[in-house]
């Protein structure tokens, strides 16, 4: 499919924006500005942007433990991430979920999940309530190569095919769970397999190719929509950064990580606008400088906004509590 | 209070009109589960269910509401559960049902760590207002997978709240508290109880979380005990009585929130203290309404307090042995002489 100008421009910049943001997030965190510990999607941006381009307010996703880029695809307000990453009381979860449970309701980002398959049962409840509500919506599960072993995972596939739920299950398969190769740990080639097991279509694709994403994913949103139940899409892609910050990374080699570097998302969907004519260099620069400055303001509204109040500790367990 | 029209329902049919009643005033509640209505996609059952639960505590259900309110589950529990706890935070009230509390192992990351950590995690900006039914309690000859009563490990958490009844019309105040509530509720049914008979408001009847009931008044010893339990503590009061010791018995109906109040107003006026369980003894309610007395209480205890529970084993399936499991009316005011001492 054709993308415009303005759709291609805005992919290129939240997938800038998502790239900046987690290389600041690396920096802070190696000089002890961020308490607790982060998983960096860097590398993988082009799955983020190319799937949550399909999506707008009424659709739900779930994320995972490694959830900024789906936060920043979804719409989430950077500010209020960075404050949350602080531990801060204007941060998205008002400090108290964390990197590994950031989230925004309203956005229908449904949070990062620190269960490794913790999403994919919520996303199908999700769906289920969008179809049941009328809302047209439809409910995109982000899960990694790890997750694709769970048993929630096979459960709410399973559950999603027999209900025909409006749902996109989207397998980023970074190539190692924790520090254990997919070649290992899955027991077929491709993830996307698996979907014959759930009589869904299933496609493996490239996922440092956000074009290739966001066609892959435009069908799969359509079957949603129209009602037609759930697809799997399984996107190859690559995280730059370790499991977590402080991941020595003894597991992949240099060269495999340059070799995959050759074809960074951002840098390869760049000369594809500058190719085609979308953009000019300058154009891009500007949108680089922009997320920049998007970043900056983040870092310093976190570190001026105020920790939460002691009252906050014992807030928000339950709706109401009465004994 | 003014007077409600009631009749006689068992525990069965008491909840069953709860579900009915509240699907009636509220189309966002569904029901979820293995079989709630049985049937699914077998020619004939389109609009009727072959089961209506496993023991036909949602019967008719799916006949009345149909199967886009009434959904039959795979056998699948963190798939439908979770599910629920998603369609929950998305607009829907989800009445899922766990059909043996002793399931919880296959599905609990759903429960506690999802359902119940969401809001909190969320910075209070989402809600889960779901109710997961269970069965609960020994005596049906299940053995150990099918016989536990394990509330207190769900009472434990943070997020999560318990609600255990034991008559018919608590059963149906209850529930319809449960599913208007915004929080996620376990709501615990103790199959034995399913055809005690008792008196039930007609019509729309809420009976709110968090209040305990004082289902006989004495000034002799307090008993608290816990669902099918406040039978077995009524039947011993009833012994007791006749030997001149009146003791309170209260039913606490939800485990959380914890009606601290009524307990320990109890406690102070009668200084003798007696928990009847039939759940296990470690790390239970018994163990955390003993430690309630204790800081709370201590300086009215007249005698020490006593814990009448299920020993530290599972559940036995021979009859023989399950009878001796389960506390009974002579441990329970054996125990109460206890304190009396």
């Amino acid at each position: 499919m054709e993308l415009s100008r303005s759709t291609a421009l805005d992919m290129y910049e939240r997938m800038v924006l998502i790239r900046t943001f987690e290389d600041r997030a690396a920096k802070l965190f190696a000089q002890g500005e961020l308490p607790g510990f982060v998983h960096l999607y860097a590398g993988e941006e082009a799955v983020a942007v190319g799937v949550c381009t399909h999506l707008d307010d009424r659709d739900a996703i779930t994320s995972t433990h490694r959830g900024h880029g789906h936060c920043i695809a979804k719409g989430v307000d950077v500010k209020s991430m960075m404050a949350e990453l602080y531990g801060r009381a204007t941060g998205a979860c008002r400090g108290k979920g964390g990197s590994m449970h950031i989230a925004d309701v309203d956005k229908g980002m449904l949070g990062a999940n620190g269960i490794v398959g913790g999403g994919p049962p919520l996303a199908a409840g999700a769906a289920l309530a969008a179809k049941l509500l009328g809302t047209g919506g439809v409910a995109v599960c982000f899960f990694g190569d790890g997750a694709a072993e769970q048993g929630t995972t096979h459960e709410a596939m399973n559950l999603a095919a027999i209900w025909e739920l409006p749902i996109v299950f989207v397998c980023e398969n970074n190539g190692f769970a924790e520090s254990t190769p997919v070649e290992y740990h899955a027991s077929v080639a491709d993830i996307a397999e698996r979907a014959n097991a759930y009589g869904m279509p299933g496609v493996t694709i490239d996922g440092l190719d956000v074009v290739a994403v966001h066609e892959a994913v435009d069908e799969a949103v359509r079957r949603a929509r129209d009602g037609e139940g759930p697809s799997l899409i399984e996107a190859q892609t690559w995280r730059y950064y370790g499991h977590f910050e402080g991941d020595p990374l003894t597991y992949r080699t240099k060269e495999q990580d340059a070799e995959v570097r050759k074809r960074d998302p951002i840098t390869q969907f760049a000369s594809k606008l500058e190719a085609i004519g979308i953009a000019e260099r300058a154009d891009l620069d500007a949108i680089d400088a922009r997320c920049e400055q998007a970043i900056e303001e983040a870092v310093a509204f976190a570190k001026e906004s105020p920790y939460p109040e002691a009252e906050a500790l014992l807030e928000d367990v339950y709706v109401s509590y009465e004994g | 209070m003014s007077t409600v029209a009631t009749r006689t329902l068992t525990f069965r049919e008491a909840i069953n009109e709860a579900l009915a009643q509240e699907m009636e005033r509220d189309e966002t509640v569904i029901l979820l589960g293995e079989d709630v209505a049985g049937g699914a996609g077998v020619e004939g059952f389109e609009q009727a269910g072959a089961w209506g639960g496993v023991l036909g505590v949602t019967k008719g259900l799916v006949e009345r509401f149909g199967r886009n309110r009434v959904f039959d589950t795979p056998i699948s529990e963190s798939g439908f559960i979770g599910a629920s706890v998603g369609a929950a935070a998305s607009g829907l009230r989800p009445v899922a049902e766990l059909m043996f509390i002793d399931f919880f192992g296959v599905c609990f990351d759903q429960i506690y760590n999802q359902g119940g950590k969401l809001r909190y995690m969320f910075g209070g900006r989402a809600k889960v207002p779901m109710v997961l039914r269970t069965m609960v309690g020994a005596g049906f000859r299940a053995a150990a997978q099918h016989s536990g009563s394990h509330y207190s490990v769900f009472t434990h958490f943070p997020g999560l709240k318990v609600v255990v009844p034991s008559t018919p019309a608590d059963a149906k105040g209850l529930l319809a508290a449960a599913i208007r509530d915004d929080d996620p509720v376990l709501f615990c049914e103790n199959k034995l109880l399913y055809d005690t008979p008792g008196e039930v408001p007609e019509g729309e009847y809420v009976v709110p979380l968090g209040i305990a009931d004082v289902k006989r008044e004495g000034d002799a010893a307090t008993i608290v005990a816990i669902g099918r339990m406040v039978h077995v503590a009524l039947e011993a009061a009833g012994t007791l009585a006749a030997e001149g010791v009146e003791v309170e018995v209260i039913d606490p109906r939800t485990l959380s929130p914890l009606d601290t109040d009524t307990i320990l107003t109890s406690i102070r006026k009668t200084g003798r203290f007696v928990v009847v369980d039939e759940d296990h003894p470690r790390c239970s309610m018994a163990t955390d309404l003993l430690a309630l007395a204790a800081s709370e209480a201590f300086d009215h205890l007249d005698g020490p307090p006593q814990m009448v529970t299920a020993p530290h084993t599972p559940v036995p399936f021979s009859p023989a042995l399950e009878d001796l499991y389960l506390p009974s009316p002579e441990r329970v005011a054996t125990a109460v002489r206890r304190t009396l001492e």
